[in-house]
C-alpha cells in the first residue's frame, strides 16, 4: 500500500508542478497583452482627444458662421428670430386627400380608359381607412 | 518513569537500627525530586524560547528583506490592476453647458538640443533659423558651442515643424513629448477661461497650469487625478456666447467705444450664460500683461469682473425698492423732485439741467430717471438703512464667482456715510462696483427678492439665499423697470414680445486730477426679461461710447447701451427657448392698406 501512495503524491506533486508551470507563463503572456492592450488604449484616447478637439475647431462658431455666409444663396440661414416661434393652432391640417375621380384624375366615363391600377382599389379612404 | 520513593523503606529500616531521624531521608528525597523538576523545567522552558526567537528572527527578515526590496526597485504599475479610465493623466477638458468643447488637451512635442552630441552645430542654427523665425542663427550658434550639455529650444511647435526639425537630421536635437493645452473657439469666452502655461518642465513631460480665469481659480480641480475625465462644465452657453460677443463687438465699433462687457444670468440658479468682456484675446496666445500705462487697457482685463466703476442711475431703483420695504414709499406716492436741489454747498442737477418736478410719482422717478426725486427718497431712508441695503446686495464685497480676477475686484464704498453720501450713492454716484455685482443685484430683484449667488459652474439648482426684500416690492420694482423701456429712458431696448424691463445709467468718468470728464462715461443698461416673469439679467456696459447718428454727439446709456442690449435680446432668447409673449406679426409681411 504505502508505495502506490508514494508513488501517487509523487505524480500528483509532478502534474502539480507542471501546471503551476504553464499558468505562470499564461499570466505572463497575459500581462504583457494587458499592456499592449492599455498602451493601445491610451494612443486611441490621444486620437480620440485629438478628434474631438478637431471637432471643436471645426464648429467654432466663428467658422460657421462664416460657411453660412459664404454659402447663403444655397442654405438662406439667418439667426433665430422671435417671429419663428409658432404655437401649435397656428399649425394647419394636412390638406384632405383628394379623392380619386374628383379632381386628381380625370372623371371615367367610359370604362374602357382605366390606365393602370391607380383607381379605386388602391387609395385609402381617409375616413374609415379601409378600402372600399 | 521510574518515581523514586521519598521514603525507601530498606533505608528507613537501616537509619532506624542506627538511630537516626528518618525524616531527614524523606527531606534529601524531596529536595532531589524539586531540583529535578525545577531543572526540566528550565530546558523546557529554554527550548520555548529559543523557537520563539528563531520565529521573531525569521518574521523579522522577512519583513526586513522584503522593506529593502521595495526600497531598492524601481516603482512600476501593477499591471494587473483594472485599467482605469483616464490611461492618460492629463488636465481635465472644459465644456460649455451642452458638452461643447472650450478647453482641450493636444499631443505635441518640446524640441531641446545636447550641444555635445551634434554634428555641425552651425548648420544647425542656421536651418533652425529658417524654420521658427525668431531665432536669431549667430546667437542660437553661440549658445550651442558655449559648452553647455543641454538647451530648450521650443516649448512646443506644430507637426510640420517638427517634420522639418527631422529632416535636419542632426543627432543633438531631440524631442520631448508635450500636453498643450488647446482652446478651439480662438477669444471666444477668453475672459472666462484665461489661459494655462508650462509649470516645472521636464524631459519627457511638462506640468500644465492655469495662469487666469477659471484655469487658475480651480487649478486644483482640473489636474485632479481622479476627476481627470470628468470634463468641467461651465453655465456658459457657447451659441449664445458667440451671439453675444458678436453683437456687443459690432455695437463697440459702431459707437467708437474703448471696450464693453455684457453679462447674462439666469436670475433662479444664479448662472453666468454668457460673459463677454470686449477687446478680448485669444487663450492659445495670451498676450504679456501690459508693464506700464492703465491695466485696464489691456485686453486681459475682464470688464465684466474686475472693472469697477460708478454705475449711475442703474442704482435708483435699489433706493426706491429699499423705500418701499420699508414701506416708506408706495409706486404712486408723489415726492418732491424740484431741481436743482441744494444740499449744503452741493447741488444736485437733473440731465441737461431739466426740471421734472415740482412733484413726482416713485414710478416716474425711475422712468424719467429725476436724481432730484431718487435723492429725496434716500434722505427718506437714511445713511444706516441705506448702506445696510446696498451691503445685502453685495455691493460691499467681491463676488465670489469661479475666476481668480473676482476677489481681486473689491467694490470702492464710502468709509464715511454723511448725507450727501447718501445722496450721490442713491444714483449710483461715489459708489464703485463691477457690472458683476450690478447683474447680482438686479437678479436679486428678479428672482422675487431673493438674493441669488452669481457661478460659472453648471449643474445649478434654483438658490434659496436670504431674502433682501419682499415679494411685493421685487415685483412693483420690476415693473417700474418695465416702465422705462416702455416710455422712459430705454425705449430703445424694447424687443417685441419679451417684455424687456430695465434701468439705463451714465456716470462720467473720474479723471486724474479728481474731477469728472464730461466726454468720457460709461454707459450701461441693466434688465431683466420677460417683465411678466423675470428669468433672465443682462448687463451691457460700454466704456466711453458715442453716438453720432444725430446732430451733436450722444453719449447717454438710452442712446448706447439700451440698443445693444436690445439686439442681444432679440438675438439670445429665441436661443435661450423663450416664446414671445405676442403674437408674431403676419410671416407673409403683407401689410392692409386702404385707398
Amino acid at each position: 500500500m504505502r508505495p502506490v501512495f508514494f508513488v501517487l503524491s509523487f505524480l500528483a506533486v509532478m502534474g502539480l508542478a507542471f501546471w503551476a508551470y504553464r499558468e505562470n507563463y499564461a499570466t505572463q503572456a497575459a500581462l504583457r497583452e494587458m499592456g499592449r492592450l492599455q498602451d493601445e488604449i491610451a494612443g486611441l484616447r490621444e486620437a480620440l482627444a485629438l478628434q474631438r478637439a478637431e471637432w471643436a475647431y471645426l464648429n467654432r462658431p466663428e467658422r460657421l458662421r462664416e460657411l453660412a455666409t459664404v454659402n447663403f444663396d444655397r442654405l438662406g440661414l439667418l439667426p433665430l428670430e422671435p417671429t419663428q416661434f409658432g404655437a401649435a393652432a397656428q399649425i394647419s391640417y394636412p390638406a384632405p386627400m383628394i379623392l380619386p375621380g374628383e379632381g386628381a384624375f380625370p372623371t371615367i366615363t367610359d370604362p374602357v380608359e382605366v390606365t393602370g391600377q391607380t383607381a379605386t382599389e388602391l387609395a385609402p379612404s381617409p375616413v374609415d381607412g379601409q378600402f372600399p | 518513569m521510574i518515581r523514586t520513593p521519598l521514603r525507601p523503606l530498606a533505608r528507613i529500616l537501616s537509619a532506624r537500627q542506627k538511630g537516626e531521624n528518618p525524616d531527614t531521608i524523606e527531606r534529601e528525597n524531596l529536595r532531589l525530586r524539586h531540583e529535578e523538576i525545577r531543572d526540566r523545567g528550565r530546558v523546557r522552558a529554554e527550548v520555548r524560547l529559543l523557537f520563539l526567537s528563531l520565529g521573531f528572527l525569521a518574521a523579522f527578515s522577512t519583513i526586513g528583506a522584503r522593506m529593502g526590496l521595495l526600497a531598492a526597485t524601481e516603482p512600476v504599475e501593477p499591471r494587473s490592476a483594472a485599467a482605469g479610465a483616464q490611461i492618460l493623466a492629463t488636465r481635465a477638458d472644459i465644456t460649455d453647458r451642452n458638452g461643447r468643447i472650450l478647453a482641450t488637451n493636444m499631443q505635441t512635442y518640446a524640441l531641446y538640443a545636447q550641444p555635445r552630441d551634434m554634428v555641425d552645430p552651425g548648420r544647425v542654427a542656421r536651418e533652425l533659423a529658417k524654420i521658427f523665425p525668431e531665432i536669431d542663427p549667430v546667437a542660437m550658434e553661440r549658445r550651442l558651442t558655449d559648452g553647455r550639455t543641454f538647451l530648450w529650444i521650443r516649448r512646443v511647435m506644430s507637426p510640420e515643424q517638427m517634420q522639418r526639425v527631422h529632416e535636419i537630421g542632426d543627432p543633438g536635437l531631440l524631442f520631448g513629448p508635450r500636453e498643450m493645452r488647446l482652446y478651439p473657439n480662438g477669444t471666444l469666452a477668453a475672459h472666462v477661461l484665461g489661459g494655462a502655461s508650462f509649470g516645472a518642465e521636464g524631459v519627457s513631460s511638462a506640468e500644465v497650469i492655469g495662469t487666469a480665469g477659471i484655469e487658475k481659480a480651480l487649478d486644483a480641480r482640473l489636474r485632479d487625478p481622479a476627476q481627470a475625465g470628468t470634463p468641467l462644465e461651465l453655465s456658459i452657453d457657447l451659441t449664445l456666447q458667440a451671439a453675444v460677443e458678436e453683437i456687443l463687438g459690432t455695437g463697440m465699433t459702431m459707437l467708437n467705444a474703448k471696450g464693453a462687457a455684457a453679462i447674462l444670468m439666469d436670475v433662479k440658479t444664479g448662472e453666468i450664460l454668457s460673459l463677454a468682456s470686449l477687446p478680448a484675446f485669444d487663450p492659445n496666445d495670451r498676450p504679456n500683461p501690459l508693464t506700464k500705462g492703465d491695466p485696464g487697457d489691456s485686453p486681459l482685463f475682464n470688464r465684466a469682473v474686475q472693472g469697477v466703476y460708478e454705475l449711475g442711475s442703474t442704482f435708483k431703483i435699489f433706493t426706491v425698492a429699499n423705500a418701499m420695504d420699508l414701506g416708506l414709499v408706495s409706486p404712486e406716492t408723489m415726492v418732491d423732485a424740484n431741481a436743482p436741489r441744494k444740499w449744503g454747498r452741493f447741488t444736485i442737477r437733473e440731465f441737461q439741467n431739466k426740471n421734472y418736478g415740482p412733484l413726482l410719482s416713485v414710478e416716474n422717478v425711475i422712468v424719467k430717471s429725476s436724481n432730484v426725486g431718487t435723492a429725496n427718497i434716500a434722505l427718506m431712508i437714511g445713511a444706516e438703512r441705506q448702506a445696510a441695503f446696498f451691503q445685502s446686495l453685495g455691493f460691499f464685497d467681491p463676488t465670489t464667482i469661479e475666476l481668480v480676477e473676482a476677489p481681486g475686484a473689491r467694490p470702492i464704498v464710502p468709509k464715511r456715510w454723511p448725507d450727501i453720501t447718501t445722496i450721490t450713492t442713491s444714483y449710483g454716484h461715489g459708489i464703485s462696483a463691477s457690472p458683476m455685482h450690478l447683474a447680482a443685484a438686479y437678479a436679486a430683484i428678479a428672482n422675487g427678492g431673493v438674493k441669488v449667488t452669481p457661478t460659472l459652474l453648471h449643474g445649478g439648482v434654483a438658490q434659496a439665499g436670504p431674502r433682501v426684500m419682499t415679494p411685493e416690492t421685487a415685483a412693483a420694482s420690476v415693473r417700474m423697470l418695465r416702465g422705462v423701456v416702455e416710455h422712459g429712458t430705454a425705449t430703445l431696448g424694447d424687443v417685441p414680445g419679451y417684455q424687456v424691463a430695465g434701468k439705463t445709467g451714465t456716470a462720467e468718468k473720474p479723471n486724474r486730477a479728481g474731477g469728472y470728464d464730461e466726454d468720457k462715461v460709461v454707459n450701461t443698461f441693466a434688465s431683466v426679461f420677460p417683465a411678466s416673469d423675470p428669468r433672465y439679467v443682462l448687463v451691457v456696459t460700454l466704456d466711453e461710447p458715442v453716438e453720432t447718428s444725430g446732430s451733436e454727439p450722444r453719449r447717454t446709456a438710452g442712446w448706447t447701451a439700451v440698443p445693444v442690449a436690445g439686439e442681444i435680446i432679440r438675438r439670445a432668447a429665441p436661443l435661450l427657448g423663450l416664446r414671445p409673449v405676442v403674437e408674431p406679426p403676419p410671416v407673409d409681411g403683407l401689410t392692409a392698406v386702404s385707398n
